[in-house]
């Protein structure tokens, strides 16, 4: 062994290599959006996500034809280079009707999703974060509310109250924000208890503080995943209730009600079926693979 | 146990007179009159109708006399045909739909498990890719559309199965595989997620460690503890196959108690849809009852003593 | 003694997100008959994952044996394959997990639990495997074992689950006995009993142990040797003697001075080793140890320490066994149990490649 004597000078522990040698902490959401990145078929759903919405903003627009101008001589007409996508039984434009429809459905969607949000997290934060009996009371109601099966509750809103966009939302949100309000409190318990929580609390911060500061940011993650699963869910609902003769009325058109008219008509005119129906099914598609990525890259489970 | 079951007896009944209550004022608040819709009727035949169904009485009366109704498992009258009961179009309805829906929920299981535990086992190759593609179409597709799509294919154009009517098994058979199609989905997902999370358990490991082949764990240890989530599936699948009925038994011609209520919708049949209402919502909260009894028998560590439900 | 188990130059990754995370990089020991050889460590250390790859229960992938062997009874265990382990894991070789609340199947009676091995190596019928999982029960100390037998695992405690996964890991009477930190989930009154269990049960059953712990006081107790293992590769090895009264690697030393003894007087301290151990996707240059490292020489900023042998059991991968290296003194706390060992050799001498 031919080592120079001088390397066997002690020079002790190296602090800043010592910083340098512990792993590169990735911060919690740099991490989920690697992990999220890397899941293909995730991805491939925000992709065809984004095609979506662009196309629902500016569908209508590439096509000189109104969603809802009627043109009795040309009816049922095969896709061709006037339209694109076909026209239905009145003669009207199926390609403008779709992105139009594209429209309404995932409005329909997002505020359904929306509106359970607020509710849940308003609810859940508030049983979760109070305790004691005023959480018993919170969720002994939203256990009862949950036990009404929920398409059966929407059917019979849909009913009574007549059927416009608004009604629609109302139905869908009046037992959908439970699940919201059981996972966010179910959050807030555990986070409750943890340390940093406290030592915020010891140092004197307020009710609102502790929740937007510290409660919501950590449980962002499920929510995010509820909603996300909870608009195809309503896109769904609505396609299910336009079947039912439940949905929007003309001219007013949505996926579910474009999808619904042309079912008849599979036999002979199979486009007026074909494009919403695609389109219904890429919508939820997108969404539910884009929910399972985000849960996945969430879990810390999987965390290496 | 016994104080268990009791505890959500109560809950139930208690979750039913709110269904009952809300289904029975939505009701009244709902545009024109209950024979007609928005018609009006000659006032002496108006009033008479209205004699004849306790109309006339105060709100309450008919609120009480609902409640005492229901109570005799008597669902009112149908005010569109006058010579049928709820109660009627549930006997003839609902076997039907019964013998449907439990197909449909047997196919659901069978099929559903099946792919997900095959997509479990083989995490990250081929198969698991192909059954998590049947289980995301499963979802992606609304039942209606699958309905028609394979009503279109294997009956209308390949002639394998019987189009429509309900005379034979073959003819129950596309019905019922359209029926399961979005539960099978949930239950492959469900199954699939479970699996792997057993598989990832110490114990999988302690097995493992004591020289059991890959089928032996499979069988012994992790199948029976990854189908647990699905035994508590079992109270939401049954609502999924109940509302899903609806759609299929309208498209199939089934005479099932789903078509029944789906025609009651499009007559704006009120006391109808209030009716099977009710009836489909005692049928489920009892079905979630029993599911989440016997899932105490099932799971060793659950005991039913507590309120809580095991998530 | 006949030599049960010989591990040489063992490597072992993982391939993550990160990079490939060499876990054991380059482990060589052997077990005699009967012997107990205590494996010690920080978590992260590669021994736990040392032991599990003798069973091969690494999940692999992402896990990989990337060289070396495992001889067990002179076959090597790398080259089997799933089948022909199956015949080993349970019946020449068992393991004992660390955390007895999650090990044990939450579904199954404790009895089928210990059944299953019976009637897998011992050709055992139903019957007769029954009873002697009740014996077992009994022999590891669980009182009413009749009554035990038809329970659910949630119905032990802690302690006595552990108990159920000694009977289960010595149903077949292996050979070798893996316990990977078998107490550290438990309290410290059950500790001694399960230790004593483990002890007991090795003089009856003439089984070699390895025993894995990052709890240097457990150690002196049940170990007639000891391997301390730093960033995947072993830093120090010798008889138990050895290594509390003459330890010679700078990490041991911060591992005895980090422990509370009773013969210590009051007034001094517990030292902890500063800084955390390195990241073994880029394992560093040199010393692993170095940048935690107080007596650290800029040579170990380059070099890999070789191995140094300072008796016959004794060995050492430290720079400052060089002829070079200048005398230091160890921490007080070490230095106090420091005693003269007869069989050290005049001088550490370099342990040439491939022998060890």
């Amino acid at each position: 062994m031919e080592i120079s004597k001088e390397k066997f000078q002690i020079v002790g522990t190296r602090s800043t290599e010592a910083e340098k040698i512990s792993k590169p902490s990735l911060s919690f959401w740099k991490d989920v959006s690697i992990r999220f990145r890397k899941n293909k078929l995730a991805m491939f759903g925000v992709v065809l996500l984004i095609l979506l919405i662009i196309m629902a903003i500016f569908g209508p627009y590439m096509t000189k034809f109104d969603y809802r101008t009627n043109n009795l001589v040309n009816t049922n007409k095969p896709p061709g280079s006037m339209h694109w996508f076909g026209t239905d039984d009145l003669g009207r434009d199926v390609f403008a009707r779709t992105w139009q429809g594209a429209r309404i459905s995932l409005f329909i969607g997002i505020a359904a999703a929306a509106v359970d949000f607020f509710i849940g997290v308003f609810w859940g934060g508030l049983a979760g974060y109070k305790g004691g009996r005023i959480d018993e009371f919170m969720m002994r109601f939203a256990d009862v509310l949950w036990g009404i099966p929920y398409l059966l509750l929407v059917i019979l809103f849909m009913v009574v109250m007549g059927q416009s966009l608004g009604t629609m939302i109302l139905a869908m949100t009046i037992t959908g924000w439970i699940n919201m309000a059981r996972i966010v409190r179910g959050q807030v318990l555990s986070l409750k208890s943890q340390e940093y929580v406290l030592a915020s609390k010891t140092l004197g911060a307020g009710l609102q503080r502790i929740m937007g500061k510290h409660l919501i940011p950590n449980t962002m993650g499920p929510i995010l995943v509820t909603m996300t699963l909870t608009v195809p869910s309503a896109i769904f609902t609505e396609a299910f209730l336009s079947y039912l003769g439940l949905g929007l009325t003309p001219p007013l058109a949505s996926w579910g009600t474009m999808a619904s008219d042309g079912l008849p008509a599979i036999k002979y005119y199979p486009w007026r079926l074909f494009f919403p129906a695609t389109f219904i099914c890429l919508t939820i598609f997108a969404f539910n693979v884009i929910g399972d990525g985000l849960r996945d890259a969430l879990d810390p489970r999987l965390r290496k | 146990m016994a104080k268990y079951i009791t505890k959500r007896l109560l809950y139930l009944l208690f979750s039913l007179y709110l269904i009952i209550t809300a289904t029975f004022f939505l009701m009244r608040l709902a545009p024109g009159n209950p024979f007609t819709g928005e018609k009006q009727l000659p006032p002496e035949i108006q009033a008479s109708l209205n004699e004849h169904y306790g109309l006339n009485k105060p709100w309450y009366v008919q609120y009480g006399d609902y409640l005492v109704k229901i109570a005799h498992w008597d669902f009112g009258p149908s005010f569109k045909y006058n010579s049928r009961t709820v109660n009627d179009l549930i006997n003839d309805g609902f076997p039907v739909s019964l013998f449907l829906g439990v197909e449909a929920i047997l196919i659901a299981l069978a099929l559903g498990t099946l792919l997900g535990i095959i997509a479990a086992l083989k995490h990250n190759k081929w198969q698991d890719y192909g059954a998590m593609i049947i289980a995301v179409l499963g979802i992606s597709v609304p039942s209606f559309i699958m309905a028609t799509v394979l009503q279109y294919f294997l009956a209308i154009k390949w002639h394998i199965f019987p189009v429509a009517r309900w005379d034979s098994f073959m003819h129950t058979i596309l019905p019922a595989l359209a029926l399961a199609s979005t539960p099978m989905a949930f239950i492959a997902r469900l199954t699939r997620s479970s699996m792997l999370e057993v598989l990832a358990n110490d114990y999988i490991r302690t097995a493992k460690s004591k020289g059991l082949g890959q089928t032996a764990i499979t069988i012994k240890h992790t199948i029976r503890n990854a189908l647990l989530p699905v035994v508590s599936y079992m109270g939401p699948l049954s609502a999924g196959i109940v509302t899903g009925s609806f759609v299929i038994e309208k498209i199939f011609g089934i005479p099932g108690l789903g078509s029944h209520f789906v025609m009651s919708i499009s007559n704006r049949d009120y006391t109808v849809i209030m009716g099977v209402t009710v009836f489909y919502s005692i049928i489920l909260l009892s079905a979630i009852l029993l599911v989440d009894i016997a899932y105490g028998f099932i799971d060793p560590r659950i005991k039913l003593t507590s309120g809580k439900k095991g998530e | 003694m006949e030599k049960l188990l010989e591990v040489k130059n063992l490597e072992v990754s993982f391939q993550t997100y990160g990079g490939e995370v060499k876990a054991v990089r380059g482990v060589s020991f052997d077990l005699h008959k009967g012997e107990t050889l205590a494996i010690v460590g920080e978590s992260g250390s590669g021994k736990s994952v040392t032991s599990q790859t003798i069973m091969k229960l690494i999940p692999m992938p992402p896990g990989k044996i990337k060289g070396g062997q495992i001889l067990f009874n002179g076959e090597d265990i790398v080259k089997k394959t799933d089948k022909q382990m199956e015949k080993i894991r349970g019946k020449e070789i068992s393991m004992i997990f660390q955390d007895p609340m999650t090990s044990l199947n939450p579904t199954m009676k404790i009895g089928r639990q210990i059944m299953e091995v019976l009637t897998k190596h011992q050709n055992m019928s139903t019957s007769t495997a029954k009873e002697r999982a009740v014996e077992l029960l009994r022999l590891v100390g669980i009182p009413m074992p009749e009554k035990r037998v038809i329970q659910y695992p949630h119905e032990f405690s802690g302690g006595m689950r552990q108990r159920a996964m000694i009977a289960i890991a010595l149903a077949a009477n292996p050979k070798l006995l893996i316990a990977d930190e078998p107490t550290t989930a438990l309290d410290v009154t059950i500790q001694a009993q399960i230790l004593e269990l483990m002890k007991d049960l090795q003089s009856k059953m003439d089984t070699s142990i390895i025993f894995i712990t990052h709890d240097l006081g457990v150690v002196a107790n049940v170990a007639d040797r000891v391997a301390v293992m730093y960033a995947g590769q072993i830093v120090e090895m010798g008889t138990v003697d050895e290594v509390f009264y003459d330890p010679r690697h700078p990490y041991t030393w911060g591992l005895l001075a980090s422990m509370p003894s009773l013969d210590n007087d009051d007034k001094s301290e517990l030292a902890a080793i500063p800084g955390t151990p390195p990241d073994l996707i880029h394992p560093p240059k040199g010393d692993a140890f170095a940048a935690r490292n107080q007596y650290a020489m800029a040579i170990d900023f380059e070099e890999e320490p070789p191995m140094f042998q300072i008796s016959e059991t004794h060995f050492a991968k430290t720079w400052l066994l060089h002829p070079d290296a200048p005398k230091v003194e160890p921490p007080e706390a070490v230095k106090r149990r420091m005693r003269k060992l007869a069989s050290t050799f005049e001088k550490p001498v370099l342990v040439q490649e491939g022998k060890s």
